[in-house]
């Protein structure tokens, strides 16, 4: 009789979840995480709108909000009483067409003070037990910066792509550029870069990231409607961000960057 | 059920141990369940016996619970956890993610939700027993 311990290289036991992330997303074919340096750059409504237009032209989409510990898609979608069903698993909600997943569903209104070995493991354990069945899309809102989600997503997800989120500030892009190296020696697709908030005529952007070898996808200009606009998905798709990010979404549908990677 | 997503990550990981290491038949997988998670056990055995084919067709699950364990990073108190504490809605949450236990409860002693979980998160695989 062969015994071993599971894991013989650290004599330690092993994680079984990791192994069944592969045909948890098997039926998906493409996993896009809305990724920046930085916080507050427009990551998250830029990855529920996203949802949401490519729902409304037909796709299956999911939206998973990855940001633990300061999750806000569901504000934006104005989902209300996210409840817990499972069946073999735990089954996404179905939210405006899409099938949506967040961590308030299990902590509430509640503040979830985690550390990175917590992220890790919350986003294991939801990586390997929801039950996204078939999708054309999933959405990754992502907590910002190169950290613990960052870092698990590429170890986890094999088919991630990343999307990037800058503003025109000289501050937001610096960090991008880590990001988008960092992309680059994992040797992670990068679909391109989106520039959010632009309040004046610039090609500062545009231009470092061409220098960069990176897709520039667009701009999108500050709306100071937004604001209003959150928790209502109707409004939502009608303010001039909505609507320019959705001239974008076409270069985003035809950018499939493992194809081209 | 929860317990059968975990089943299917605990199958297709001693499959994954048993295909690396050449083993041609599993006799013996050990569990570790967490205290925190709260896995039924019987439908975890249940989900396992179902969900077992191939190399693992005549394989034992031993299945062992882990009392939880929690350490206050700021100072120090180490502390068992008794998932009674919690209503029905919280236990449900730590249920399906164990991390979800920082909303819901503080160290005992000083206040701080900035704690640890040392032991009996969720579900580990200890050991397998096979022929090679």
């Amino acid at each position: 009789m062969y015994c071993l311990k599971a894991s013989k290289e650290s004599n330690s036991p092993v994680d079984p979840r990791i192994a069944v992330i592969d045909k948890r997303l098997e039926n998906v074919e493409r996993v896009i995480a809305v990724s920046s340096g930085k916080g507050g750059v427009g990551k998250s409504l830029i990855a529920s709108v996203l949802a949401l237009h490519l729902t409304r032209k037909g796709f299956m989409v999911g939206l998973f909000d990855a940001d633990f510990t300061s999750p806000s898609t569901h504000r934006i979608l104005g989902v209300k009483n996210l409840e817990i069903k499972e069946e073999r698993g735990i089954l996404p909600m179905f939210v405006h067409g899409l099938k949506y997943m967040s961590i308030v569903a299990f902590s509430r209104e509640k503040a979830l003070p985690l550390r990175g070995a917590d992220v890790s493991n919350a986003l294991i354990e939801l990586f390997s037990a929801v039950l996204w069945g078939n999708l054309n899309y999933l959405i990754v809102d992502m907590p910002p910066g190169i950290g613990d989600v960052t870092l698990d997503i590429i170890r986890l997800v094999k088919k991630i792509e990343f999307l990037i989120v800058s503003t025109p500030s000289v501050l937001a892009f610096e960090t991008v550029e880590k990001l988008l190296a960092l992309l680059k020696e994992l040797k992670v697709p990068v679909i391109g870069v989106i520039e959010n908030m632009k309040m004046k005529k610039s090609s500062f952007i545009k231009e470092k990231v061409a220098e960069l070898g990176t897709s520039f996808l667009g701009d999108v200009p500050f709306d100071s409607e937004v604001e209003n606009a959150l928790g209502d998905v109707e409004v939502l798709l009608r303010t001039v961000f909505a609507q320019k990010l959705a001239e974008i979404v076409p270069r985003i549908i035809s950018q499939n960057s493992w194809r081209s990677f | 059920m929860h317990e059968w997503a975990l089943a299917e990550a605990i199958i297709s990981s001693a499959i994954n141990i048993a295909e690396k290491e050449g083993l041609t038949e599993v006799k013996e997988v050990k569990i570790k369940v967490g205290e925190l998670q709260r896995v039924e056990v019987d439908i975890l055995e249940f989900a396992l016996s179902a969900l077992k084919t191939g190399k693992l067709k005549n394989a034992k699950f031993m299945i062992e619970t882990v009392k939880a364990k929690l350490r206050c990073r700021v100072c120090g108190h180490v502390w068992g956890f008794s998932q009674n504490k919690l209503d029905d809605a919280s236990r449900e949450a730590v249920h399906f993610v164990p991390e979800t236990i920082h909303a819901y409860i503080k160290c005992p002693k000083c206040g701080s939700p900035d704690f640890e979980i040392l032991e009996g998160r969720g579900v580990l695989l200890e050991s397998i027993k096979g022929i090679k």
